[in-house]
């Protein structure tokens, strides 16, 4: 019901809006609830559980009932809390957990079966027969709870993350947040202060009251106006800060644009923020807690200060007629403030027998209201019990409810600190120091007049500024309303019917004494039992009652049944935030090659080597990839190709002891090399497992570059900065990057060196060039780098020029290829090739292999000490027992192989415990036909020329296979070394 | 959770890199294995409490560093760097 | 070819986006207790030093810009040979994309990426951090009060294009944004 002409958003524009399919007018800014209140809309969600018709409960995030599904899109948004979503022209919200609407939702049936879904239920039914539980009951069950559902599509909105930092993070602008950062602002301090609400004042917003002499709202401007001014102030709202970690680190949840007709392209719909703060103020209020009494959730019962929010913000009563029904001095307000407002406050019921009276409202002492009564929309009538016992019947459309407040403690448990229970106001408040830094402050710390938060803001700014070494102004807390908080604690009323505590997950106080009656007295017990405090809202309305609830049952006091605890996020966060900016491009950067456009402009398909792209093969024609694969490596085979190999690690290690390190990080040795030549080097970890390899080649006493794989590049750079920085931090060796400094290409096949003799200036002289040698070139008189290896088996070099050359050089290196009968070759050939020779890559050193099982292990060097060289030695590292790098060729010409076979003896069976090895690496085979592979096998270089079974259980395939060599192709090396 | 590079200043933790127990510093100088090794490479005392730990600032200065925290309460109460706090 | 041809420059909001030549860029990495004689040799050849960690050393013609842990890059001129006797020498001209950003915007777009407060408040002119943008290490200076030079690896041209663009709408959307006020 509106009340025309009250509420802070009177002026506010008319808009449109739909709920569940037909049209009401609202005012824009309003919380969907407010709105739908005052089009005398009550049911607006409908339970987990039961599906019993709800209305809303709060006006603020913690809101347990009126949950609703947003939009109708793609991006439509479930379990948006009605008292959060602010209305706009043409808002379109559902109502969900129900059908076919939460007016009249057949899924109520559950309601009347509720004697047999009481707690633990789902652990006693469908625990037998044990196999139906994954086809039968859990999606059964699954089916018929949840809230609301996804769309299931791509979400198209834009989210966000962010990073700020503060000198003091102020978390809620009610009056002790805002104290705090206008003393904190005006000290100079950078100060970020964050409110959930669409505009700060927090509790100021919702109450008639004074501060400083003026109405609290004029206060807050004044406050407001003055940090606006302040350039090291920034005031976020509509963010609720959601977590507190480590080292003064918060996650905060910016809604952005959900508030927004129609967003500016490219805005956020949601931003989610790590702040790092070097101290914060935690004024973020309380929860006023309900009381549990039969009948309590029907539409139409709400906290009393909702109450007030409504009525004040934004210009609505719940109904035409309210009861006040309370345990502390909240109850006279609220039926003081209805009264004012001219709504009928039929009845006034205050637990306390010493209640204050309410001039004109119709008094009940030391009296609880037991029931209500009503229809499917809602509440029509309550029924109270006076103190004499005497039971009385009053219709009214409307009950306000305050059982209390609850400090909002649960930043300060995001560490694992413990909330202390406090006699004197019957609630739990942040444990001292439960997060470092953080310094709760008002309500949040059970202080919960104006005053007091007020003077709790200033303190909590002063003890901060003084801890950042800062002074704080010379100010004074305004006038406002100092009354002490008198409340006589009310959690049940007892009574028959159902009284609900936990209204989102549907738990009942019988429910609570149940798990305590079946033994399940711990309240970490209880909450799993009944479920309790799991729901949304986390048991933010819940947990303190059903904790009182349990203490009763089991006859202890509460401190002594347990403490009150939450986990981040104090609000759901969409992972859609959380992951924000990792969809499409940004889920991972692209490392591209200076050749990757030519590739692409061929037509090469790019395979992913860590973030790099590669090409997998050019195909010609209708090619397919092993087609395309066969020719290329044909073509290294008999002329000439190029291939792309700027993604290997290349590290350049200078000092007066770099030939000493790297002595130290391989196992084999360096210092003897000669400048101008190449040595193929292993790399152990320390525990004795291969790490990597590659090439080094030396161009002067003190100047080494090291290659490494492209998969170990970056592992290798900070391996080597741990050695030089962590056990030789004597030694004088300085390694550095230069992977990205130069375009690396492969010129392989016998008419590499033809080729390469055009190319560089003054030709190519093959005898100054021998295999393993390098040294410095000029190619149309720019500087770069050749090196005579061969990854391939052919007669190779690597020719390098700094990058900005490559794609240029790519070319230039095609085109001439090509004049040779030659050309580009992909990954699949540089594959073929090097499986045929027997070369490993990182399919091979997988982490789990040593030197002894890729045959390498006389290369460990006995004469000095390495990186592994101790484990190397240990049992079990090498023998018969290991599984030994072998090459593997099918018996049957031509049968095709799979990676990651398991090797079976012939004979035996094909189970787990009869494998003797796998297969690492097949390829199509130019050179012996068919295919090879590459495998490990138990003790297998004893076993060349066995027949074995391969036996691919994951594609279902198998085939006999011959152990050879890995060698398989020129063993002697006669044609690499050309 | 933020570390305090001794060169870059407060970080986010997303710029450092956990290797282990800073026992790594202390490589033993044999080159046989021996139990000391074994105390080098595995055996690990997982304290509730305070632990000696080797981070790199790998998104950031590239330096190694020894952080000592607490295990239980997630305080760091010194960073330094690895370099010259070994026994080798 | 530049590692941003073709992709930069871009505008958004109050924000450009520039690909810059930096000229020569030289890996410095002075020798066990080098570093005040490498501070001496830059003096001399090139009227620059060897800076503090965290800091660049910036004039017209070039700078040198702290990168690590006994790192720093020379960027501009080509280097005088003097330095070698000090320092190992790399040549990374090549190895990195260059882009300023500019704009009093400029650290707003890189809170979307950057985990350090790069506001001239905490970040004055001459400051400089290694640290990630988005997934991509990089080096970011302040060599003007609303310029913000950016390095990432030369291979990552294409991803730093995308990740900043998309920051720089974002931001450039927001710029309608009131934060507070009464409910409109």
């Amino acid at each position: 019901m509106r009340l025309p002409g009250r509420g802070r958003n009177a002026g506010a524009e008319e808009v449109r809006f739909r709920f569940d399919g037909r049209d009401y007018r609202g005012r824009a800014g309003e919380p969907l609830a407010a709105a739908l209140l005052a089009n005398g809309v009550r049911v607006m969600g409908r339970s987990f559980k039961y599906h019993r018709p709800r209305g809303v409960m709060t006006a603020g995030s913690e809101e347990p009932n009126a949950l609703v599904t947003v939009g109708r899109g793609a991006d439509r948004e479930p379990n948006v809390r009605a008292t959060v979503q602010e209305v706009f022209e043409g808002l379109e919200a559902y109502g969900q957990n129900a059908w076919p609407s939460v007016h009249f939702d057949l899924m109520a049936v559950n309601d009347l079966f509720a004697p047999f879904l009481g707690a633990g239920f789902y652990y006693k039914t469908f625990m037998w027969p044990r196999a139906f539980w994954e086809k039968l009951y859990e999606p059964g069950i699954r089916r018929a709870a949840g809230l609301g559902v996804l769309s299931g599509e791509h979400n198209p909105d834009p989210y966000e993350k962010a990073f700020a930092f503060c000198d003091l993070l102020v978390i809620g602008a009610g009056p002790a947040g805002l104290m705090a950062a206008l003393a904190a602002g005006r000290a100079g301090a950078e100060v970020i202060l964050a409110d959930e609400g669409p505009e700060p004042g927090g509790r100021l917003l919702s109450e008639d009251e004074r501060v400083e002499g003026q109405p609290a709202q004029a206060w807050v401007a004044v406050v407001l106006a003055e940090l606006a001014e302040m350039p090291n102030v920034r005031v976020m709202t509509r963010t609720t800060v959601t977590g507190a970690y480590d080292q003064g680190t918060y996650g905060a949840l910016e809604r952005v644009s959900a508030h927004m007709a129609r967003p500016a392209p490219g805005l956020p719909r949601e931003c989610f923020w790590r702040i790092a703060a070097k101290r914060a103020v935690l004024a973020a209020g309380a929860l006023e807690r309900p009381v549990a009494f039969a009948g309590n959730d029907r539409p139409g019962v709400m906290l009393a200060s909702a109450m007030r929010s409504y009525l004040h913000r934004w210009g609505v009563a719940p109904g035409r007629s309210v009861v006040v029904f309370g345990n502390n001095d909240d109850a006279q307000r609220t039926a003081r403030d209805l009264a004012a407002a001219g709504v009928h406050v039929a009845a006034m019921v205050d637990a306390r027998t010493d209640a204050p009276e309410v001039a004109g409202v119709r008094m009940f002492r030391g009296a609880v209201v037991t029931g209500t009564a009503g229809g499917r929309h809602g509440l029509e009538a309550v029924t109270i019990r006076c103190e004499d016992g005497r039971v009385e019947r009053i219709a009214v459309e409307s009950l306000a409810v305050s059982g209390g407040w609850n400090p909002a403690v649960h930043l300060t448990c995001h560490m694992n600190g413990r909330p202390v229970w406090r006699e004197e106001i019957a609630a739990f408040v942040p444990a001292d120091g439960a997060v470092p830094g953080l310094a709760p402050a008002g309500a949040c710390a059970g202080e919960f007049s104006t005053r007091g938060c007020l003077e709790a803001g200033l303190r909590a700014a002063g003890a901060a500024l003084a801890d950042l070494g800062m002074q704080a102004p010379a100010m004074e807390a305004p006038e406002a309303d100092a009354a002490r908080y008198r409340l006589r604690p009310l959690w049940a009323v007892e009574g028959r019917g159902r009284a609900w505590l936990d209204f989102q997950n549907d738990v009942t106080v019988k429910d609570v004494k149940l798990a305590a009656q079946e033994n399940y007295a711990s309240v970490e017990h209880m909450k799993r039992y009944t479920t309790q405090g799991m729901a949304p809202d986390q048991g933010k309305n819940s947990n303190v009652a059903a904790l009182a609830v349990l203490a009763e049952a089991t006859g202890r006091g509460i401190p002594e049944t347990g403490t009150t605890t939450f986990r981040p996020p104090y609000v759901p966060v969409s992972i859609a935030a959380m992951g924000a900016g990792a969809q499409g491009k940004g889920f991972a950067p692209e490392r591209l090659t200076t050749s990757h456009a030519a590739s692409r402009a061929r037509g090469a398909p790019m395979i992913e080597a860590g973030l790099w792209y590669r090409p997998s093969y050019f195909p010609q024609g209708d090619e397919d990839w092993e087609a395309a694969c066969r020719r290329e490596a044909r073509m290294v085979r008999e002329a000439v190709g190029v291939a792309d190999v700027s993604t290997l690690g290349k590290i350049d290690v200078q000092g007066a002891d770099a030939a000493r390190f790297l002595d130290f990080v391989y196992t084999n040795t360096f210092s003897t090399l000669k400048p101008g030549r190449v040595r193929y080097g292993l790399m152990l970890r320390e525990d004795g497992h291969v790490m990597d390899d590659g090439t080094t080649a030396r161009f002067g006493e003190t100047h080494f570059v090291m290659t490494t794989t492209t998969a170990a590049a970056g592992e290798v750079m900070a391996h080597l900065e741990w050695v030089r920085q962590g056990l030789r931090p004597d030694w004088d060796v300085r390694p550095i990057s230069v992977t990205e400094q130069w375009a690396q290409f492969a010129v392989a096949g016998p008419r590499s060196a033809e080729l390469l003799d055009g190319l560089i200036d003054g030709g190519l002289d093959k005898d100054a060039w021998p295999f393993m040698s390098c040294g410095k070139v000029t190619v149309q008189g720019i500087g770069g780098r050749l090196f005579r290896i061969s990854f391939s088996g052919e007669e190779g070099y690597e020719i390098a020029l700094p990058a900005r050359y490559g794609a240029a050089l790519f070319d230039e290196l095609l085109t001439r290829a090509e004049a040779l009968g030659g050309g580009p070759y992909g990954m699949e050939a540089l594959n073929a090739l090097r499986v045929e020779k027997g070369f490993i890559t990182h399919a091979e050193i997988h982490g789990r292999t040593t030197a002894f099982d890729i045959g390498m292990a006389r290369m460990v060097s006995a004469k000095k000490d390495c990186i592994g060289k101790a484990a190397a030695t240990r049992e079990g590292l090498s023998g018969e027992d290991r599984e030994q790098l072998v090459g593997l060729r099918p018996v049957e010409e031509g049968a095709r192989m799979t990676a990651g076979a398991h090797v079976f003896a012939e004979g035996a069976a094909h189970v787990r415990e009869n494998s003797e090895g796998y297969v690492t690496s097949v390829a199509p085979s130019v050179a012996l036909g068919g295919w090879l592979g590459l495998g490990f096998l138990r003790n297998g270089r004893a076993r060349h020329g066995e027949v074995v079974v391969l036996v691919d259980h994951l594609r279902g395939r198998r085939l006999r296979a011959t152990v050879q060599d890995p060698v398989q192709y020129d063993p002697e090396g006669v044609r690499l070394r050309g | 959770m933020r570390l305090r590079c001794p060169l870059c200043g407060e970080r986010d933790r997303r710029e450092f890199t956990y290797k282990g127990a800073a026992v790594a510093l202390d490589r033993p100088a044999t080159e046989a294995w021996s139990a000391d090794w074994d105390d080098y490479l595995h055996n690990r005392a997982n304290p509730a409490g305070e632990t000696r730990d080797l981070w790199q600032h790998a998104a950031g200065c590239g330096a190694w560093l020894v952080v000592t925290r607490d295990t239980v309460t997630h305080s760091i109460a010194d960073v330094r760097l690895a370099r010259g706090e070994g026994t080798a | 070819m530049s590692p941003c041809a073709g992709l930069l420059p871009l505008r958004s909001g109050t924000v450009r986006l520039a690909e810059v030549d930096p000229g020569r860029i030289t890996s410095l990495m002075p020798g066990p207790g080098q570093a005040a004689a490498l501070d001496r040799a830059l003096s001399e050849t090139h009227g620059l030093g060897w800076p503090a960690p965290g800091q660049a050393i910036l004039s017209q013609r070039g700078g040198v810009v702290w990168t690590g842990l006994d790192q720093a890059m020379l960027m501009g001129p080509a280097p005088d040979p003097a330095l070698a006797r000090h320092a190992a020498l790399t040549d990374q001209s090549d190895a990195w994309a260059v882009a300023d950003l500019s704009g009093g915007d400029g650290p707003e777009v890189l809170a979307r990426l950057v985990p350090v407060d790069l506001r001239p408040q905490a970040f004055a002119e001459g400051a400089t951090a290694r640290t990630l943008l988005g997934h991509m290490t990089a080096s970011i200076t302040r060599t003007g009060p609303e310029t913000l030079r950016i390095m990432v690896f030369r291979s990552m041209a294409r991803t730093l294009v995308h990740d900043l663009h998309a920051a720089m709408d974002a931001v450039a959307a927001r710029r309608g944004l009131d934060a507070g006020g009464p409910p409109r």
